[in-house]
């Protein structure tokens, strides 16, 4: 907060306000229970700071200064209220005397509040699609407009999810805490579960004209990055990683014109080393604890891709073992195909085609694109192009987003 | 912070000593939580078969069998607890035996002024 200090004008403030508000937020919600109320105070808080700090300097501790000011501000919000509802009064005196004790919140308590705050916007009593808006709006501070832009639906839609999941939060009391330590690993998977699609919808939209958000995706590593501190879990640190090691290949992975680069074809030079050097010591704390699962297999794998010069020169005898682990873990038909992919490179496009074809004969991802994408490419390999082109075209008939349809479209030029 | 808990479940699949398994655990359970003073009642339901629907519209009073709606599940009773948040009426729901073979509903209870009180 020291260099915030010598510059007094809005522009600090508005520091403040960049590094802060969802903190203060936060630990603001905890304080008064209520969400809405929250983002009242949080906002006073703030209109009283623009004030003030230009003409009486930025106070020692920025984020206590707020908390206090929004409590405040809160208290007198309901006393306000509270001409028109006599109960309201009874909660601005507990506020009050509640307040005394927490005037100044440690570091700690502030860090808990956040973790609080990511587990009650990601309760498994909420939708999904609520758990990723509330979550985007309430603790990134994201507008209700980046997030409808980001997910290409109305502002209006957003709106109305945020609204109702914040009415189930105050009916059903959903409650402000960390999890209890029986609840807490399906509770960590849920809000994993909401990080990893935050940063998937970013990192390759699942329709529209561009192929990245990168927006998104930085959300959700942050996301990361403050659930790994507060409570690094092995599963934690994996995603953590595998963000991290796919974020690394971004730029790699689009041509100018927006086409689709494969991992194979990707100019390695361009991968960020940075990004890498930290996925992948995230990636071997991860597989180091007893209690790691299938996040921390795929940041492995991402791990082991990383590490090779050139596509040839990838170690698939050791992806492919991790492959092994992670069917036993999760015997799910998308682990299969892509445990198939390995054992292609491995083996050659044979042994892939024989596994990828005995997924689709059982009847599992027959409406999946890229099964039919990678079976195509096999083929394709072994020089049975008949059986590529068709494999491509239903392919390309099940893909809605342009790049990979482009992507496709050359394929199918190619072998015709 | 009162919860309903209504108990869904296909009536049709439970076996006798099932269901005398299912009441016996349900009746520790409510016993359990009415130590801890959460209990405020519970009771199972007989069978959607005996219910019967009854409306009026227009003053006119219009009485059916039924309800028989197209759901695999019906209601087939219920539990009234109180509980601090939505995460400890979860782990109650969770031990309703219902819930081993159909669905809970946990839906709080909106605390309407006026009424007798219970007890």
């Amino acid at each position: 907060m020291d260099k915030v200090r010598s510059t007094v004008g809005v522009g600090s403030v508005e520091e403040v306000y960049r590094l802060e508000s969802r903190r203060v937020f936060a630990t603001l919600v905890r304080l008064l229970g209520d969400f809405d109320l929250a983002e009242e105070a949080l906002h006073e808080a703030f209109t009283t700071a623009i004030e003030q700090w230009p003409r009486d300097g930025v106070p020692e501790n920025p984020r206590a200064w707020l908390v206090s000011t929004g409590r405040f501000k809160a208290i007198n919000v309901l006393r306000r209220r509270a001409k028109f509802a006599a109960s309201l009064a009874f909660v601005a005196t507990r506020l009050e005397e509640l307040g005394k004790e927490t005037a100044e919140p440690a570091d700690q308590d502030v860090e808990d509040d956040r973790l609080r705050l990511v587990f009650t916007c990601c309760h498994p009593a909420l939708a999904p699609a609520t758990q990723i808006a509330l979550t985007l709006r309430e603790v990134c501070g994201l507008t209700t407009e980046d997030i409808a832009a980001a997910f290409l639906t109305a502002p209006a839609t957003i709106a109305q999810r945020i609204v109702r999941g914040k009415a189930k939060i105050r009916a059903a009391k959903i409650p402000y805490q960390v999890p209890s330590l029986a609840d807490l690993p399906d509770r960590l998977d849920s809000a994993l579960t909401v990080i990893y699609l935050v940063f998937n919808e970013g990192y390759s939209a699942s329709a529209g004209a561009s192929l990245t958000r990168s927006d998104l995706s930085e959300e959700a590593i942050r996301l990361g990055r403050l659930v790994a501190e507060l409570l690094p879990d092995a599963e934690v640190l994996g995603l953590l990683a595998l963000m991290l090691l796919h974020e690394s290949r971004r730029t790699a992975r689009t041509s100018p014109t927006g086409n689709i680069i494969l991992l194979e074809q990707q100019d390695r030079s361009r991968w960020n080393r940075d990004l890498i050097a930290e996925g992948r010591a995230l990636a071997a704390r991860a597989v180091a604890e007893p209690t790691f699962g299938a996040y921390a297999i795929q940041a492995a794998i991402a791990a082991v891709h990383s590490e090779a010069t050139t596509a040839t020169d990838t170690d698939w005898k050791r992806i492919v073992a991790w492959y092994d682990l992670q069917v036993q873990a999760d015997a799910s038909p998308v682990v299969e195909l892509n445990r198939a992919v390995a054992v292609a490179m491995r083996d050659g496009p044979k042994a892939g085609l024989s596994l990828v074809d005995a997924i689709l004969n059982r009847g599992d991802l027959t409406d999946y694109h890229l099964a039919h994408a990678a079976r195509a490419d096999f083929a394709r390999r072994l020089g049975r192009f008949d059986d590529a082109r068709l494999s491509y075209q239903r392919a390309y008939d099940l893909t809605r987003q342009e790049p990979e349809r482009r992507f496709l479209e050359q394929r199918l030029r190619e072998i015709s | 912070m009162k919860y309903m808990m209504l108990v869904y479940t296909d009536e049709t699949i439970w076996t006798e000593n099932e269901r005398e398994a299912c009441f016996s655990e349900s009746v520790a359970l409510t016993h359990e939580l009415h130590g801890k003073g959460q209990y405020l009642t519970a009771s199972p339901l007989h069978p959607v078969a005996t219910a019967t629907s009854v409306r009026v519209r227009e003053g006119r009073r219009l009485v059916t069998d039924g309800p028989f709606a197209e759901t695999a599940e019906q209601l087939g009773g219920f539990y009234l607890i109180d509980a601090t948040n939505l995460d400890e009426a979860i782990a109650i729901a969770a031990r309703i035996p219902g819930a081993k073979k159909g669905t809970i509903e946990v839906r709080p209870v909106y605390e309407l002024p006026g009424l007798p009180r219970l007890n």
